[in-house]
């Protein structure tokens, strides 16, 4: 992975020294809230219901075990001994003091970590395909256009202050790992026919209150040109986004005003004077931070193990487990690993300090001293030898981080929600959990299949409960939490919304709601169908007529802030 | 007499700054005399009027966040300076302006930072072009003021290439490999 040389570790020591003094004359009173809250969000620092929450970046969700060893440590030091993994990579913290996070920062800086851009209204944190490097349909590794985004986006001097908050995510295999169409900018690494490499860009995208899915404004754009061609796009954005109200100030609603043509008119004219220009992307240069992603040292190995398959027959949990959170890797006789944040009764993406020591540990033992966050919110080790499965397994069910559930119903996408956060309009976290403990039998589960549930709290959608096969958002109506769901979502290459079944749930329904979704797939479904695509066959009609019965609503009762 | 940061150092500055009240139209708003900024539909409706005033660097120009600096474009010869308005410290309109004044225009007058300037945005601001930051004018004391030079270099080999420095890191710099 990248590793900080001189210039990445004066920059990242002098953020702590800036924000250590902004920190220091905000309590002494010289920085006002208002002043300050711009300053501590671009550090990740929220003010929330609880305590304070911190939002460290895990760029492109790469973990050395030492980075993984620091977050345990402040885990430990600093908090209540876990943190939450999220959606884009982050890890936050819920219960730190406000006046000891420089102190966090700089314990991160000694790791090369940090909290830049976590928040506030500038360039996030940019996410990458969590099997870049191993992944069989690779066709261009993202780890290095992705670096080269993280440093040009870092501190950017135009683009502190922008409208909105801007998010970037690179993909560069046949499969979208990444969900590109719901980013302000989606990167699509590949080749041309003469194999030069290049990127196809998609704006526009994003969930929130207004979900829309990005455009295409670019088929290929040779890589000399990510840099310059990105600022064009953050230029148009920064000068002409709406500014005027914070619900419509998101680049994807430049793009619908001003019609995709007429938004890739101005990127262009815009483009046209910085192409070529200093920032112009050089082959060493490319070549220096690609020299951070070379293959590990890979053993030569005959192919699959013997000793392996001999467990995988003779041992029907480890099985069940290798089925679903064991794939295949590019190299003979390797394979990558999930390990599931998702067992039932813990809130999902949370890791205790424990387990974040003993997942830096099996790094250490397993997989080149590496492991990878996902926007599933699981923890991919991603080179470990067939060999070494059965013993990886046996740890990590010992450590409660081998819950067989990955893309099964119970590995749900969750948002905070209300129990931490303030934004949120409600809980989202006893709903993946009442979800989880009504479908707690592992063989209903493999026959269930392939399934997305996300959960988001509020409109913000954390949980990118738009893209769930099953999408769950917590909403508000007159101080109570009801919960409004849709089918239909998908991630990947087929990326789509879900649709509102009808009005809104109470949180004690919402297992049964699940539930009676689920049984209209099963009963409906052909062979080897998944619920998405029954859906996609037979449409919502037939789950809205389970789900509400004879009180079926003629119209969809329109909830306010939904 | 009220104080901005030039170049890198306090200076006291006497230039009034001409707004509209409401009612006041550009084409009859009357231009004080002495050290001015007037607003940029002034400047359009007036140019002629007021083109000497500009050439003896006694009048300067002032764009708000939404003003397209291209506006600008044929005049900025004869303009010694011009401000670029922050409405909000959070509204980044501004920087975009002024890397298009130094970098695309060309302008190598004095730039300043009017409005809702704070020295958390200094090393930005610098990097973007202004060569003069002036703060509200009862935001900081003269001792804070002094104290907050030294935002200005907050970082000091950054990555982006900007209007200053001009190169990205990986051009300046030999990189460990």
């Amino acid at each position: 992975m990248y590793q900080y040389d001189q210039y990445d570790q004066q920059l990242l020591d002098e953020r702590v020294a800036q924000f250590r003094n902004q920190m220091r004359r905000h309590l002494a009173g010289e920085l006002s809230d208002d002043e300050f809250r711009p300053l501590r969000l671009q550090n990740g620092l929220y003010i929330q219901r609880h305590a304070p929450m911190y939002r460290i970046s895990v760029p492109y969700g790469l973990l050395s075990s030492r980075q993984l060893r620091k977050l345990a440590h402040l885990a430990r030091t600093y908090d209540r001994g876990y943190a939450h993994f999220t959606t884009r990579t982050n890890v936050q913290f819920n219960w730190p003091k406000l006046e000891d996070v420089p102190d966090m920062l700089a314990e991160l800086a000694s790791v090369q970590m940090h909290s830049n851009q976590t928040s506030g209204n500038d360039i996030r944190n940019i996410t990458a395909d969590p099997f870049a490097g191993v992944a069989a349909d690779e066709i261009v590794d993202p780890r290095p256009w992705t670096e080269i985004l993280r440093q040009w986006s870092t501190y950017n001097p135009e683009f502190a202050y922008l409208p909105r908050k801007f998010k970037i995510a690179v993909n560069g295999a046949l499969e979208d790992r990444v969900v590109l169409r719901v980013y302000d900018i989606g990167l699509d690494f590949g080749r041309d026919a003469a194999g030069n490499i290049g990127f196809r860009v998609l704006v526009g995208g994003g969930l929130g209150r207004t979900p829309i899915l990005g455009e295409e404004i670019a088929e290929f754009v040779p890589w000399q040109h990510l840099v310059t061609y990105c600022e064009a796009i953050l230029r148009v954005y920064n000068r002409h986004g709406r500014r005027d109200n914070i619900w419509k100030a998101r680049i994807k609603i430049l793009v619908k005003a001003l019609g995709v043509a007429e938004f890739r008119r101005q990127v262009e004219a815009e483009w046209a004077h910085a192409k070529d220009g200093p920032d112009t992307l050089t082959e060493d240069e490319v070549a220096r931070v690609a020299a951070h992603f070379v293959d590990p040292d890979y053993a030569t190995l005959a192919g699959d193990d013997l000793g392996y398959r001999h467990e995988l027959a003779g041992n029907k949990a480890f099985a069940a487990w290798a089925k679903r959170n064991v794939r295949a890797h590019k190299v003979p006789g390797y394979a990558s690993v999930t390990l599931s944040l998702k067992k039932t009764g813990t809130p999902p993406g949370d890791i205790t300090a424990e387990q974040m020591d003993l997942v830096a540990d099996w790094a250490d033992r397993y997989s080149f001293g590496e492991a990878r966050m996902t926007h599933e919110q699981n923890v991919v080790l991603a080179d470990v030898r067939q060999s070494d499965l059965h013993a990886l397994w046996q740890l990590a069910r010992a450590a409660g981080l081998a819950t067989p559930n990955i893309g099964l119903l119970t590995d749900i996408i969750c948002c905070p929600g209300g129990d931490f956060c303030s934004l949120a309009n409600a809980k989202s976290i006893p709903i993946a959990q009442a979800v989880q403990a009504r479908f707690d039998d592992l063989d209903y589960l493999h026959d269930i299949g392939e399934i997305d549930i996300n959960i988001s709290g509020c409109m913000n959608a954390c949980g990118h409960h738009h893209v769930g096969n099953i999408g769950i958002l917590g909403v508000d109506k007159n101080g109570e939490e009801w919960y409004q769901v849709t089918i239909g979502g998908q991630q990947g290459n087929a990326t789509a919304l879900g649709k509102v079944i009808g009005p809104s749930f109470a949180r004690a329904d919402m297992a049964d709601v699940v539930e009676k979704l689920i049984n209209t797939y099963i009963e409906h479904r052909h062979a080897d169908e998944r619920f998405v695509d029954t859906v996609r066959r037979i449409g919502i009609e037939p789950f809205k007529q389970r789900v509400y019965g004879s009180e079926h609503p003629a119209a969809q009762r329109k909830v306010a802030n939904a | 007499m009220p104080k901005l940061i030039k170049n890198g150092r306090v200076v006291s500055d006497d230039r009034t700054l001409l707004t509209l009240a409401e009612g006041e139209t550009p084409a009859e708003v009357a231009v004080p005399a002495g050290p001015v900024l007037v607003p940029l539909p002034v400047w359009l409706a007036r140019r002629e009027e007021l083109a000497a005033r500009a050439a003896a660097g006694e009048l300067g120009v002032w764009l708000d966040a939404g003003e397209d600096p291209a506006a600008l474009a044929g005049d900025l010869a004869q303009l010694a300076v011009i401000a670029v308005n922050f409405p909000k410290f959070t509204d980044g309109r501004g920087y975009s302006s002024a890397t298009l004044l130094r970098t695309r225009l060309g302008y190598t007058g004095e730039l300043r930072a009017i409005g809702v300037v704070l020295r958390d945005q200094f090393n930005y601001l610098t990097r973007c072009g202004f060569d003069a930051l002036q703060p509200p004018a009862d935001r900081y004391s003269d001792a804070e003021l002094e104290a907050a030079v030294a935002s200005i270099h907050d970082f000091s080999e950054p990555y982006q290439g900007a209007v200053t420095p001009g190169q990205p890191l990986f051009r300046r710099a030999r990189r460990a490999a």
